[in-house]
Formats: C-alpha cells, sequence, structure tokens
C-alpha cells in the first residue's frame, strides 16, 4: 500500500471516501474551516448543512439506521461539540453506529481556555463508546479507521474524533483502512458452543416459551431478522418485540404478540409474565420492559443472547447467558434444534398458544372512538391505513404518547423502517432523524410522527429540510399538552399539571409556510383522511396539525413500580382500584 | 439483599491520556465503588499500564463491573484475582508520627514488631515506611493513633496472582 502525503484536512476527507461515507451532516465553525475547504474541493461527499447541532447527529442516525451504515457527523469545536452531545447519548443509548467529527483548538491553545474550547474528550467520554484527541498527524488516518470499526463492530455506537485545527493543516503519510488492526478491541461474534447447547435444551423442553426479541436483531443486521423469524417459525413460539426491535419480525406474523413493556401489549406482557422459557435475543432488560424487577417473569428460565457481555446479568439474572452476535447465535440455535430432529411438544405448545389467544381477545389496544374530536390513536391508525401499498414507508416520532401510540398503531413489516429514541427519551429527535433517513431514502414516504411540544424542540430544522426540498412529512399529534407528562400527572400526582400545557403554540400552518412547506390542519374525525391524502399528495415538506383529543391517555399501560400482571388496560381499571394504581415506591421511579 | 463481596481486579489498558479517567468515569458513572486504585506503566515497548482496583459491591455488581472495564475500548484484559485463585496483595504507606518523650520511644519500639523502616526523622518526628497487607497497615496506623499520628500517604493495593501464570 504506497502512502500518500497530504494535509490533514484532505486526510478526513480521504479516510471518509475509503470508509465508504456518501453523506456528512454538519455545521461549519472556525476550528473546523480547513475540513470545510478540503469539502469545497471534491465532489464525491456530500454535505447537509443543518441548524443545530444536535440535529447533525440525530440526522445521522436516521441515516444509519435506515441503511445499517455509520452515520457521519461534522461540527465544529466548543459549542458545536456540547450541542452535539444529546444526539451522542441518544446514539450511545440505542446503539447507532456514528462518527462524529469534531474541531477543536490548536493543540498548543489546549487548556488555555481558548476561544470555542470545550474539553470535547472529557465531556463526551461518558457518552460515548469510544473517543479520540488526535494530537499527531501520524496518528490521524488510523485514528479515523479505527473511529469507523469501533462504531459499527460489535455493539454498535458513537465514537467522537477531536481535531485540533494546526494538525488539519500539517502535512503527513495517509494510510488506508485495510491496514489496521485494533490493538485491544475485539468484539467477540461466535458464540459459546457449550452455550448454545444449553439454550438448545432449554427450548426444546419449553411448554410455555416467549421470544423477547430487540434492537440488537436489526442491529446485527437483516440476516439476524431472517433468522430470527426462522427460529420462531421452526418453534412455534410466540415472540414480542421491545420499541427498538419493531420490524425485526413482521408484524403480520401471526405468532407476534405486539410490543412488550410499559405501554405494549395487554397478550404480550402476560406472556411475559407467565412463560417458562424466554428467550431474549438483542434486547436488553430495559426498566421499561421490566416493570418492577423482583415481580418480572417469576416462573421462567431465560437465555439471554447479546453481543455486550456487560448487558447480560445486568438487570434480571439469567440462565443461560450467550455472548455472541445474533445472527451467529440464532444459526447455531437452529442447527443445534435441527441437529436433534426436535418437534415441538404440540400439546403443550397449544394450551399455551390457548391461553395467549384469550389475552389477545381482551383486544387491549381498542379506544372509544367520538364523532366531534380526533382521538390520536384513530389519527394514526388511518395515517398507517392510508400510507400501505405505496411507498416504501419509514416513521420516525419525538417522545412521548404520540410515540407509543406510534408504536402500537403503526405496523412495521421491515427491520429498519421505524427510527425512534428509545433508551435516552430524547425530544427533538424525530425531524432531524426523519431528515437523515429522507437523505439516504430520496424516494421514499418518511413520516415523523411528532408531538406539538417535542417537535418544537428542532423546529429550526424545517429550514434543513426545505433547503435540500426533503419531502418529509411532520404528522403532528397536538393535544396541546406535553401529553406524557400530563398522562402522569393525571395518574400520580392528582391532577395537578404543573407547566405541562403547551401555551403559545405557534400557528403550525402559517409556520410551514413560512419555511417554504406545505402546512394541513385536522380538527375533526371527518377531516383525518382528506388531509391525509393531501398530504400524501403533496410532492414536498409537509406539516400536519392534527388537533386532537386533549385528555386522551395512552394504554395499556404498566404503572411504575408495578409488575406486568398489574397492567392497566385503559381509564376505567384506574378508577377500580381506588385511589391510584401507583404505589409510594412506584413514585420514585421516572 | 445478596452480600457485598470486596474483589481486587486487574486490568490491563493501553498507555493513553485519558484511560485513568474512562476507568474512574466508569465507576462515578454508574454507582460503583473503589477503595482504592492504583495505577503505572509496566511494558514500556507496548506501552501497557496495570491499573489494580479494590472494589465491593454484590456478586451481581462485580459481574457488571468486570464487563463493563472490558467494553472499555482501550482494555487489553481484565482479570478478577479474588476470583481466579490466590494471589498476594501489598500496598505501601508513609506514616508521619510527632512526638517525644515516652510516646516517640514506643512509637520506634512498635514499628520495630512491624517491620517499619525509618525514612526521616527530626528531633521531634518520624516518617515510617511500611510494606504489607491492608489489614496489617490499618493496624499499624491504629496504633500510632495515640502516639502522635498527623499524616498517612497510602499507595492503595498492588496485587498478582501467585504460581507461574502470567497475566
Amino acid at each position: 500500500m504506497a502512502t500518500e502525503q497530504m494535509v490533514g484536512a484532505e486526510m478526513v476527507i480521504k479516510a471518509l471516501g475509503d470508509q465508504g461515507v456518501d453523506v456528512i451532516f454538519g455545521y461549519p465553525g472556525g476550528a473546523v474551516l480547513p475540513i470545510y475547504d478540503a469539502l469545497y474541493k471534491q465532489n464525491h461527499l456530500r454535505h447537509i448543512l443543518v441548524r443545530h447541532e444536535q440535529a447533525a447527529v440525530h440526522a445521522a442516525e436516521g441515516y444509519a439506521r435506515s441503511t445499517g451504515k455509520v452515520g457521519v457527523v461534522l461540527v465544529t469545536s466548543g459549542p458545536g461539540a456540547t450541542n452535539a452531545v444529546t444526539g451522542l447519548t441518544d446514539a450511545l443509548m440505542d446503539s447507532v453506529p456514528v462518527v462524529c467529527l469534531t474541531g477543536q483548538v490548536p493543540t498548543h491553545l489546549i487548556g488555555n481556555d481558548a476561544f470555542q474550547e470545550a474539553d470535547t474528550t472529557g465531556i463526551t467520554r461518558p457518552c460515548t463508546k469510544h473517543n479520540y484527541l488526535v494530537k499527531d498527524i501520524n496518528d490521524l488516518a488510523r485514528v479515523l479507521h479505527e473511529a469507523f470499526y469501533v462504531a459499527r463492530t460489535g455493539r454498535p455506537g458513537p465514537v467522537v474524533v477531536d481535531l485540533p485545527k494546526d494538525v488539519l493543516f500539517a502535512s503527513g503519510a495517509y494510510r488506508g483502512p485495510e491496514t489496521i488492526r485494533h490493538k485491544s478491541y475485539r468484539p467477540q461474534f461466535e458464540p459459546d458452543p457449550a452455550r448454545v447447547s444449553e439454550a438448545v435444551g432449554l427450548i426444546a423442553a419449553a411448554k410455555r416459551p416467549l421470544f423477547y426479541g430487540g434492537g440488537g436483531i436489526i442491529n446485527s443486521g437483516d440476516r439476524a431478522c431472517q433468522l430470527y423469524a426462522e427460529l420462531v417459525h421452526l418453534t412455534g413460539f410466540p415472540s414480542t418485540l421491545t420499541l427498538m426491535g419493531l420490524g425485526a419480525l413482521p408484524a403480520s406474523d401471526r405468532q407476534f404478540l405486539g410490543m412488550v413493556g410499559m405501554h405494549g401489549t395487554y397478550e404480550s406482557n402476560l406472556a411475559m409474565h407467565d412463560c417458562d422459557l424466554m428467550i431474549a435475543v438483542g434486547s436488553r432488560f430495559d426498566d421499561r420492559v421490566t416493570g418492577r424487577l423482583n415481580a418480572f417473569s417469576p416462573n421462567s428460565k431465560k437465555i439471554h443472547i447479546d453481543i455486550d457481555p456487560s448487558s447480560l446479568n445486568k438487570n434480571v439474572r439469567v440462565d443461560v447467558p450467550i455472548v455472541g452476535d445474533a445472527a451467529a447465535t440464532l444459526e447455531a440455535i437452529i442447527a443445534g434444534l435441527k441437529a436433534k430432529r426436535w418437534k415441538p411438544e404440540r400439546e403443550a405448545l397449544a394450551l399455551w398458544w390457548k391461553e395467549i389467544e384469550g389475552w389477545r381477545a381482551r383486544n387491549c389496544l381498542a379506544y372509544a372512538k367520538d364523532g366531534k374530536v380526533i382521538k390520536p390513536q384513530y389519527a394514526i391508525e388511518r395515517l398507517y391505513q392510508l400510507t400501505r401499498g405505496g411507498k416504501d414507508v419509514f416513521v420516525t416520532t419525538e417522545v412521548g404518547q404520540h410515540q407509543m401510540w406510534a408504536a402500537q398503531f403503526f405496523k412495521f413489516e421491515e427491520p429498519k423502517h421505524w427510527m425512534t429514541s428509545g433508551g435516552l427519551g430524547t425530544m427533538g429527535y424525530g425531524l432531524p432523524a426523519a431528515m437523515g433517513v429522507q437523505i439516504a431514502h430520496p424516494d421514499a414516504l418518511v413520516i415523523d410522527i411528532a408531538g406539538e411540544a417535542s417537535i418544537l424542540m428542532n423546529i429550526q430544522e424545517m429550514s434543513t429540510v426545505c433547503q435540500y426540498r426533503l419531502p418529509v412529512k411532520v404528522f403532528i399529534i397536538n393535544n396541546q399538552y406535553m401529553g406524557m407528562v400530563r398522562q402522569w400527572q393525571e395518574l400520580l400526582h392528582g391532577g395537578r399539571y404543573s407547566e405541562s400545557y403547551t401555551a403559545s403554540l405557534p400557528d403550525f400552518v402559517k409556520l410551514a409556510d413560512a419555511f417554504g412547506a406545505v402546512g394541513l390542519r385536522a380538527s375533526k374525525p371527518d377531516d383525518v383522511d382528506r388531509v391525509i391524502k393531501e398530504m400524501l399528495a403533496v410532492d414536498k415538506a409537509v406539516i400536519v396539525d392534527m388537533v386532537v383529543d386533549q385528555m386522551e391517555n395512552c394504554f395499556p399501560m404498566i404503572p411504575s413500580g408495578a409488575a406486568h400482571n398489574e397492567m392497566l388496560l385503559g381509564p376505567a381499571d384506574k378508577k377500580a382500584s381506588g385511589p391510584g394504581p401507583v404505589t409510594e415506591e412506584g413514585m420514585v421511579l421516572v | 439483599m445478596s452480600d457485598i463481596e470486596k474483589h481486587t481486579i486487574a486490568v490491563l489498558v493501553d498507555n493513553e491520556p485519558g484511560i485513568l479517567a474512562r476507568v474512574v468515569g466508569l465507576f462515578s458513572g454508574r454507582g460503583y465503588n473503589i477503595e482504592s486504585l492504583t495505577v503505572a506503566e509496566v511494558d514500556s515497548k507496548n506501552r501497557l499500564s496495570r491499573i489494580t482496583v479494590v472494589t465491593s459491591g454484590t456478586r451481581m455488581i462485580v459481574e457488571q463491573i468486570k464487563a463493563q472495564l472490558s467494553r472499555l475500548v482501550p482494555v487489553h484484559a481484565v482479570r478478577d484475582l479474588t476470583d481466579e485463585g490466590p494471589h498476594v496483595g501489598r500496598e505501601l504507606a508513609l506514616i508521619k508520627v510527632t512526638s517525644v518523650g515516652e510516646k516517640r520511644i514506643e512509637s520506634l519500639r512498635l514499628a520495630d514488631i512491624f517491620r517499619a523502616r525509618v525514612i526521616d526523622s527530626t528531633i521531634e518526628s518520624f516518617v515510617f515506611e511500611m510494606t504489607g497487607s491492608t489489614e496489617k497497615l490499618n493496624a499499624f496506623i491504629n496504633l500510632m493513633e495515640p502516639l502522635g499520628l498527623v499524616d498517612v500517604s497510602r499507595t492503595g493495593v498492588v496485587a498478582i496472582s501467585r504460581g507461574p501464570a502470567r497475566f
């Protein structure tokens, strides 16, 4: 491999090219001017100019999660880097591969409180998978390639590379990605065969089993999703999925029970509580899933497959922890079952399914329809139905009630079509993420299902959307409240709606117009279909203001501190149990 | 609740800027306990440092600590010396005692029994150097308390496995 001499800024562009990057999301500033100059002189790398650095990271996340590739961000030093912190934390919590290049003051000024200086590696240490400060041009190429390797392999995550300005001007030898072998970082890909055969033994003996799949299946890749479906079908076992895992198994699959967790389906949560074997694949026993830990699935053996050893036995003690890639492990389990010529215990399984069908028959997502006001569930249900059979549909969300309704009422048949902030719960995620998705899939229909409070957190990105003529649809479920905050205040704080009412909202129709997008509004149930169809007919960015029932709550719900079998199915449930379903202990929980 | 266990963990890491901050930040960020921590370069050719950390927690927490440490990118290896068989651990302390008369003589006598060395002396003070287990150091320091103890500086535990096996 011949080495080429070039300056640091050129090396950055060259390395991005060699890593297969075709688009970066960024915002210029003093410390990164040399990179922007190098960008100006080339044609293969497209730069998307955002309006706030947080949005650059979310856009890169949307790009990454909808393509399976690494999303790339370029921001300046100081405030550029600190603004990116929320996005980086979001990417860390949801295991999204992102490489974020941050400018830094020249090396001789580091530590001097120079203009736009921040201790970027210090600040981002706990919110990245790894970070680097490059002080020597001779390290630059290696670090850049390492950053991509670390970001995308193992459990993916964000990596920051901090680039002092003098390094960008310095001249050095470029090395290609093929020369890189990391000194210490070795994610374990292949599962331990002994553990796999233990898992096969448990699966073969199960009578009331449940698959519990998470975002790790999607992160592993399309092959892992295929193998997951294959194993689910081979065994005939029911499967639930986490918020992050939606799409890993087609929503229309008969064996899919819907989402699990706080606002998951009744059948999923009861199956989780009552199963005798839980097979967790790429999921992490998050507190939104488990509910009260000492009441979590008390009678089950648990198999947990995860590529991150620190996810195993973290919240819940499992019987068979398996470190490994989801695809490699599922393949080994399928091979193990086939080698045994194992057949499911039909009778036991039929009884289990009968019980599940009983829970399913409760129709837990049912809601009271109304002729006068738009129910938020109805709006999302219609959005789903009216967007079927057309273009490829990608959905992003903000955070809150609308997010949960979207997860309940929008059905995903494929992985990588659902982008939501699960771990960090970042309001303001959806619009920039939708930008990133639309950049990656220019011909697809990309919808940000939003709330009127969340959307205002990154509304400035409408300017980016319009600059690049991205036909993103922003579908605002407008109840004039921070709905989930209001719901918790109703259930936990005696209906004292402290600061959760969003007064002085902008007129979203006019706001859309001001940005150069199209604004539409629906205030009555009869308007819903017409407005959605109009939205779909417009070949540019649209903001839809769905004025919905202000007081609707998101059900089913496992109140904090409660167990899966203490789920509330609707408003009537709350009244039945007296003063309130939430214990003192539960109130302390988030 | 499960029992709290004390573990001595050795971590082999790249000697690069920020590595100690990563390790310490991991403990503080996740609410783990550090009883002592030592670090120094042990392999200059490969630029490797060895961190010895004494921590305590339930079995599940200790397993988490090891998994989280292993997850740090510049970490080469993590060994739980407490779990992996016999090991020896030593700590070094510098102990300053100021006293005159009977107390001064008594401190010197006890230092002799504990095999502490005098490495600095004035008419009214001694600095003792002592190496040993944490318990032995604690015992000596407790004895010095009424005899004019004014200052203690301790290294924290360094530890290594017994027998011929490498890290």
